[in-house]
């Protein structure tokens, strides 16, 4: 099957759309002569400009979902345009919740697997071909689909780098959804909203992730301070946001966040495959660490075999006494 | 209150894990055990039936070989009784096979509640619990963080990226939560020896109704190419602190412009 067509799903957040949509739009502009985007909400329009720079041609909007979780009603839209033949031959969803969400209720709808986790995207001679990290990162599996119908590839953030390719304002054209029925029954009554301070995690180009070694809840206060001097994000392990130390979103790993900025400094984590497989493309990484032994070490460009108790206060007086 | 939980039951993560070099599927040798990620499901289900006042709590789960190892240990938490489908078929089975086999086995059940884990410890795909919603013509909440039941509907505190949204849906429906949502019990000592004489009831796919073509490797409609090692990253400079190291942290962020 020639790959002609890729439907990428924009998901928006703060009136712009996701980077990892960007990364997949423009990721597919290199695997296929026409990308669309599929998006819903009230701001559509207002993001046709930012999807058509990074190569999307046309807007397939949804609408407003009147207050219910995206997943019943989005996919209800696409499997209706795949049913009226418009369908195309891939649809690439960043790995979102509610993108996830998406996905697997199309899947059962239209009755195609999908393929999740994916890191690398290539064209290969009957399609496209997967990568997905498996054991931590240490191996890559690749992965195809057989059999007729679209391919549904959920892909994580950071697989690929987001570049504007200069085109023109997509064109926005209505995919509204149908009646969904008790599929649609989720309803969102309110939402809150974390405070956060810097720029994201998955977005900084400095993050500093802390993790058991810190010994108690208290001493992320480092981490945070650290981030703060050098402008980057905080982050954490699993251990310490399953312990309550700090919220989910903090989590880089597997089941985390994936980030890749210019410095990744990891302190008392030991670098468990699924803490590495969430940052070890991160382009330098400094980790310290009281064990030598410690798995982290092997990723490490700098590797700091020290308490971070110590090596944490003075670096901060250090860098405060920069100014 | 009827609530079922899908638990799945894995290899020992802690067991380093491989894939079969011939059909390139996770080999599954020794005992499975249950998966951590469901024994917050398992947890939140006792608590809500309990706090509905009463009701019952089944288990649903797909292994190979009749295994009710992890089965059991859910069981002597509270559970009152299990369904298993086993069957040589459904070896290679993809996650929507697997969302066929597991909405059939949770129909017989006729549930109020469906739990399941955000993703599993081994496959992680995430998709299955959505995938049986929809089959099941189901609403869904996925992540949450906080599940409570009132008269017809859940209300669910749903992590999202920026915080976290508060969702209401009628019953039934279908929610998956995150590890850390409730605090798992341990089995008791009693509890253990009353598992032993619960009900499991092993069903084949042919008892579901569902035909081998739809599952297992041949159903499958995907597969794996290949399997290598990835690029190893190199790992560079030690320094063990003797006081000075964060000089060191210094010099490399400004090597890297960072500073
Ligand atoms: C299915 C699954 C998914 C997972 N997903 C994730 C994920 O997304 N992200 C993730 O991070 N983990 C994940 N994990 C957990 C992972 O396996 C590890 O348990 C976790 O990463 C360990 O966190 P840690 O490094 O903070 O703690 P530990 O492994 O306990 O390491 C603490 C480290 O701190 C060092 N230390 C102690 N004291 C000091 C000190 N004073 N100064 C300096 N160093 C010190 C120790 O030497 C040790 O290396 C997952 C596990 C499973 C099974
Ligand atoms: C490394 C790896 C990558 C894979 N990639 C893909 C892929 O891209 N696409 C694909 O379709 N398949 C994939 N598979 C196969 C897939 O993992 C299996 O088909 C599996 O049966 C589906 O689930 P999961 O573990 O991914 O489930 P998830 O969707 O992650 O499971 C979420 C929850 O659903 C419930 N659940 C899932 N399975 C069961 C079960 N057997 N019994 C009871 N409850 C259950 C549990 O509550 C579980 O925590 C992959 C497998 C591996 C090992």
């Amino acid at each position: 099957m020639s790959i002609d067509k890729i439907w990428v799903l924009a998901e928006v957040a703060d009136g712009k759309p996701i980077t990892a949509s960007l990364e997949l739009i423009s990721h597919a502009k290199s695997l296929a002569g026409t990308v669309e985007a599929v998006a819903y909400g009230e701001e559509t329009s207002a993001i046709a400009g930012t999807l058509g720079e990074y190569g999307a041609t046309t807007v397939h909007d949804v609408g407003d979902l009147g207050g219910s979780l995206p997943g019943a009603p989005v996919a209800d839209a696409i499997a209706a345009a795949i049913e009226a033949g418009n369908g195309p031959d891939a649809i690439l969803f960043p790995a979102t919740y509610d993108g996830r969400d998406i996905a697997g209720r199309l899947s059962a709808k239209i009755d195609r697997p999908v393929l999740t986790n994916v890191v690398g995207l290539v064209a290969g001679d009957g399609g496209l071909i997967t990568q997905h990290a498996v054991f931590g990162g240490a191996q890559i599996a690749t992965a195809r689909f057989v059999g007729d119908g679209p391919g549904l590839f959920v892909v994580r953030a950071k697989s690929f780098p987001a570049e504007t390719s200069g085109g023109g304002q997509a064109e926005v054209v209505a995919a509204a959804a149908t009646e969904s029925g008790p599929t649609n029954g989720a309803k969102i009554v309110a939402s809150h909203v974390e405070e956060r301070t810097g720029p994201k995690l998955d977005e900084a180009n400095v993050v500093v992730s802390g993790g058991r070694g810190l010994g108690e809840k208290e001493n992320y206060a480092l981490i945070e301070e650290l981030a703060s001097l050098l402008k980057g994000a905080a982050g954490a392990s699993r251990a310490i946001v399953d312990a309550g130390w700090v919220p989910y979103s903090h989590q880089v790993g597997q089941t985390g966040k994936t980030v890749k900025p210019t410095v990744y400094v990891a302190c008392g984590i030991s670098g468990a495959t699924q803490h590495l497989v969430g940052m070890k493309n991160s382009k330098n990484i400094v980790a310290i660490n009281k064990d030598q032994d410690a798995p982290i070490f092997s990723v490490a460009d700098l590797g700091i075999v020290g308490d971070v108790h110590k090596v944490l206060p003075k670096l901060i007086e250090a860098l405060k006494a920069r100014g | 209150m009827n609530v079922v939980v899908c638990v799945k039951q894995i290899p020992d993560p802690a067991a380093p894990p491989a894939l079969d070099p011939g059909t390139k599927n996770l080999v599954r040798v020794g005992k499975l055990i249950l998966d951590d990620s469901d024994a917050y499901g398992v947890e939140m289900a006792l608590q809500l039936a309990d706090a509905a006042g009463g009701g019952e709590v089944t288990l649903v789960s797909m292994a190979p070989n009749g295994e009710t190892s992890g089965l059991r240990t859910a069981l002597a938490m509270g559970a009152a009784k299990a369904i298993l489908v086993s069957d040589d078929s459904l070896a290679g089975t993809d996650a929507l096979g697997t969302a066929k086999v597991l909405a059939a086995a949770i129909k017989r059940a006729e549930p109020d509640l469906i739990l399941a884990a955000t993703e599993s410890s081994d496959g992680y795909t995430g998709t299955t619990p959505v995938q049986i919603a929809e089959l099941l013509g189901l609403p869904s909440v996925t992540f949450a963080k906080k599940v409570e039941i009132t008269g017809n509907s859940v209300k669910v505190e749903r992590q999202t990226e920026a915080g976290y949204d508060e969702v209401e849906s009628p019953l039934p429906v279908l929610v998956t939560v995150t590890a850390g949502v409730v605090e798992p019990r341990y089995p008791s000592f009693k509890g253990i020896m009353a598992a032993k004489s619960k009900p499991v009831e092993t069903l084949t796919i042919a008892d579901l109704g569902i035909d081998a073509g739809q599952v297992g490797a041949t159903g499958a409609r995907q597969e794996i190419t290949d399997v290598s090692a990835s690029e190893e990253r190199a790992s560079g400079e030690i320094v063990v602190d003797e006081g000075d190291a964060y000089q060191r942290v210094i010099q490399f962020l400004e090597q890297l412009k960072v500073l």
